[in-house]
């Protein structure tokens, strides 16, 4: 800090006695130096953490208004809705910050996956990540189940059911999560406990995270690791600045959004209340779940007579994302971005757009059909992809793969000098 | 920067961009017809309150409040919506007070623990017409008359659906549509047919090996060969439904609700089935959502100010890192 801030003299008091000024300085100010290239993707970080806030505070508002009873879950929401002083806005911020919260969490996930940000280093940095994601998911499930219409019942009552597929104790696991048996008014009031306390346990793991971000720094474009102080910039105000606009482009999207379609993203089914008398014909999850579900659904075979179909889905589904915490042990490419490994680079994309075809299949109904092919042939052949990407192609690609020359320094990029050959691939692994 | 990264970028953006416009594009999966699992595809009708700065008419408001409390009122409750909120239609609280004086209120318990019934006040929310559900299913041939607060939020469609309903009964349908139902029927028909007879004839060939073997067995009947569908008693409805090319499986339990001069507008326009239908779907999507006007307004500001904010945003990290260039 240039500024004479901290020559003020009360500053300087608290300082001596709370070094928090110097705490956040070289946190998110200029006391923290990051790489001088990182690109727009590297704004999805702050974004999401923007976004975690956004819930919560939203969130605490919603709770001083809702009831968790199943007599009175659904009333108090539409009340929100009516009756509180914009009320409206603070449901619709809430309900569409989740999907935007997963669509930024998703962008920061791909673009770790592109340029290798899970790499040593930074493999607990990676691992922590994984964990917000699963803190996350079980968050917004829980959430939904809240307004307590016909999608949130119907959503809980067949994910809870997924734990009966446990051999021999399933069932007694599925009557303890409910509270009873069925999904009912001691399972809505534990959801809504834990939609309470999770966002809390996310905050205190994010904390880590960054931790463990400050210890190395960012990753970058390049994949290389910063020789010096020409490599840095201070990130305040460069990526302060830089993350203010991109937070300024997210609130405009989730703007419109909230203000202009702000049931696009959910199913009108949710708006009659829940009825455990009436199934709806079609159970969709969120959209942010569908890659998952259509995973979960796409087996559909008893596997060797000893897993179950049930079982099997359940394993794969949860397996899914379990395999994202051994990514780096999988990956053994001393490159880390993409830019410079062009084979892996082909993967990549097939991946997302595997990840894709995974997404429309969870939308569909599992007995149609689509260019000619059944919904559960695609979903498995997509399934068993996400897999292989990672456990077969992943591996391989990374052992006979030739990467591309790598530049010698973020500062002297290839332009100068063509930077060092093949033999320089496994400098950036080594600490500089 | 090299091109060749540029190209990366470009295309990790695009890829991206696909992946999350996958996701947008299940919620165009609950679109009206697959939602509506077996309804006829409606029509899209332009509406007043659509788009970015659509707002409400006043005066189809009105003229489908009339509609709801002469024509609706009877079978569906607006459990949401209290006669106060009525003045967003452009009422005053003489005529808010008059409408809330029609409809008696159960209130109580009095001082001697007794429930009364008292005419209703502008704070009241709209009494339902049935005490329970299974009133209503008892007096309806055992289907409930849904609430109608939150249903144009509820169908896929919204105010296009409810439109639909209501002009969907045979009287009102165009002959070409119910043609195309019949034949949609007429192919199922024959599908389910041709499953028939396939296994019909698997299990006689299982009879025909029982027989020859001395066994005893009963012999399968030979599936009928369907009649095209020419008309909607061919249907097959059951006996409660109301033939209904909008709602899921073309049978709906309640009886065409309009049929033209149902009310006799205030304002003197005329009642005909369409206008009816059309001013009480638009109500009924005020009902749905009352701040849908402020929410809106709210918006066009919102967005206004991020976009000079970000604007602003821009410009200053323009300036900040000039020097990095
Ligand atoms: C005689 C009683 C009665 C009257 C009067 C009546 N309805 Fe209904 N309505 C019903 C019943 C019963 C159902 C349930 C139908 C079913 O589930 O098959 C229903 C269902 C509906 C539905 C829901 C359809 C769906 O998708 O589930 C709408 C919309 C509707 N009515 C609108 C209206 C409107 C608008 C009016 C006034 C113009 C009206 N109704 C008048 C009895 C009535
Ligand atoms: C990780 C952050 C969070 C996520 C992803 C999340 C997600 C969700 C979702 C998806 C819903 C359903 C919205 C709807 O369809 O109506 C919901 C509802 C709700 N959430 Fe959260 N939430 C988060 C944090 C919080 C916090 C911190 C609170 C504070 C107590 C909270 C309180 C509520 C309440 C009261 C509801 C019910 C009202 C409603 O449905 O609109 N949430 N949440």
């Amino acid at each position: 800090m240039s500024n004479g801030f901290m020559e003020n003299s009360v500053v300087r008091w608290i300082e001596h006695r709370l070094p928090i000024f110097s705490f956040i300085d070289h946190s998110v100010g200029s006391g923290y130096p990051a790489p001088r290239n990182l690109s727009y993707w590297w704004n999805f970080g702050s974004l999401a953490g923007v976004a975690l806030v956004i819930m919560i505070i939203t969130g605490i508002m919603l709770a001083m208004q809702y009831t968790p009873h199943v007599d009175y879950a659904f009333d108090s929401v539409e009340r929100i809705m009516r009756d509180v002083n914009h009320g409206w806005l603070l449901r619709y911020l809430h309900a569409n910050g989740a999907s935007f919260f997963f669509i930024v969490v998703y962008i920061h996930i791909f673009r770790g996956l592109y340029y290798g940000s899970y790499k040593a280093p930074r493999e607990l940095l990676w691992i922590l990540g994984v964990v917000i994601l699963l803190l996350m998911m079980a968050t917004a499930f829980m959430g939904y189940v809240l307004p307590w219409g016909q999608m949130s019942f119907w959503a809980a009552t067949v994910i809870t059911n997924l734990f009966s597929a446990i051999p021999l104790i399933g069932e007694s696991i599925v009557t303890w999560l409910w509270g009873g048996f069925s999904v009912d008014n001691p399972t809505l009031n534990r959801f809504y406990a834990l939609h309470y306390l999770l966002p809390f346990v996310i905050f205190a793991v994010v904390f880590v995270h960054i931790w463990a971000l400050h210890v190395h720094g960012s990753n970058n474009p390049l994949g290389i690791d910063t020789k010096g102080p020409q490599d840095k910039i201070p990130f305040h105000p460069y990526y302060t600045v830089k993350d203010l606009f991109g937070l300024g482009v997210f609130l405009i999207v989730l703007s419109a959004f909230v203000f202009f379609a702000p049931n696009y993203l959910g199913h009108p089914d949710n708006y009659i209340p829940a009825n455990p008398l009436s199934t709806p014909p079609h159970i969709v999850p969120e959209w942010y779940f569908l890659p998952f579900y259509a995973i979960l659904r796409a087996v559909d075979f008893d596997f060797l007579w000893i897993v179950p179909a049930k079982l099997g889905g359940v394993i794969l589904m949860f397996g899914s994302i379990m395999v994202l915490f051994i990514l780096p042990w999988l990956d053994r490419s001393p490159v880390r971005s993409a830019k410079f490994r062009p084979i892996y680079r082909q993967f990549f994309y097939i991946f997302a757009i595997d990840c894709v075809i995974l997404g429309i299949m969870g939308a569909k109904s599992a007995d149609g059909n689509t260019f000619g092919m059944t919904n559960v042939f695609i979903s498995q052949v997509a399934t068993f992809y996400y897999f292989a990407h990672f456990l077969v192609i992943i591996p391989l690609v990374s052992t006979l793969e030739r990467p591309k020359p790598l530049p010698s320094s973020i500062s002297e990029p290839v332009l100068k000098g063509g930077g060092s050959m093949a033999g320089a691939t496994a400098k950036p692994m080594e600490k500089a | 920067m090299p091109k060749s990264s540029r190209y990366g970028r470009k295309a990790l953006a695009a890829s991206l961009v696909i992946a999350l416009s996958g996701g947008l594009g299940m919620a165009l999966e609950s679109s009206p017809a697959a939602a509506a699992g077996g309804g006829f595809p409606f029509p899209e009708q332009s509406w007043s309150f659509d788009g970015v700065f659509g707002t409400f008419d006043r005066a189809a408001l009105q003229r489908g409040f009339q509609v709801y409390n002469e024509a609706c009122s009877a079978c569906h409750g607006l459990e949401y919506v209290a006669f106060r909120n009525l003045a967003a239609l452009g009422y005053n609280d003489e005529q808010i007070k008059a409408f809330a004086a029609e409809k008696l209120i159960v209130d109580g318990p009095d001082d001697e623990g007794e429930m009364f019934e008292r005419e209703g006040r502008p704070s009241d929310l709209f009494p339902s017409p049935f005490p329970n559900a299974q009133a209503a299913a008892a007096s309806n041939n055992g289907a409930v008359p849904p609430d109608l607060s939150l249903m144009a939020k509820a169908r896929a469609g919204g105010a296009d659906y409810i439109y639909a309903i209501l002009m969907g009964y045979q009287d009102s349908l165009p002959e070409s549509v119910l043609q195309e139902i019949f034949d949609l029927r007429t192919a199922e028909n024959e599908k389910k047919y041709k499953a028939a007879l396939e296994e019909y004839e698997d299990r006689l060939d299982a009879y025909q090996d029982k027989i020859e073997d001395g066994q005893t067995a009963t012999e399968p009947v030979k599936p009928e060969k369907p009649e095209p569908v020419t008309s909607v008693e061919d249907l097959g409805l059951p006996d409660t439904a109301h033939f209904n090319a909008y709602f899921a499986g073309f049978g709906i339990a309640m009886g065409q609700p309009l049929y033209g001069d149902d009310v006799e507008f205030a304002d003197g326009t005329e009642a005909t089935i369409e206008q009816q239908a059309r001013d009480v779907a638009h109500f009924l999507t005020w009902a749905a959502e009352p701040t849908m006007e402020e929410r809106k307004r709210s918006g066009i500001k919102v967005i206004l100010f991020l976009i000079v904010l970000t604007a602003l945003f821009y410009a200053v990290k323009r300036k900040v890192w000039a020097d990095l260039h």
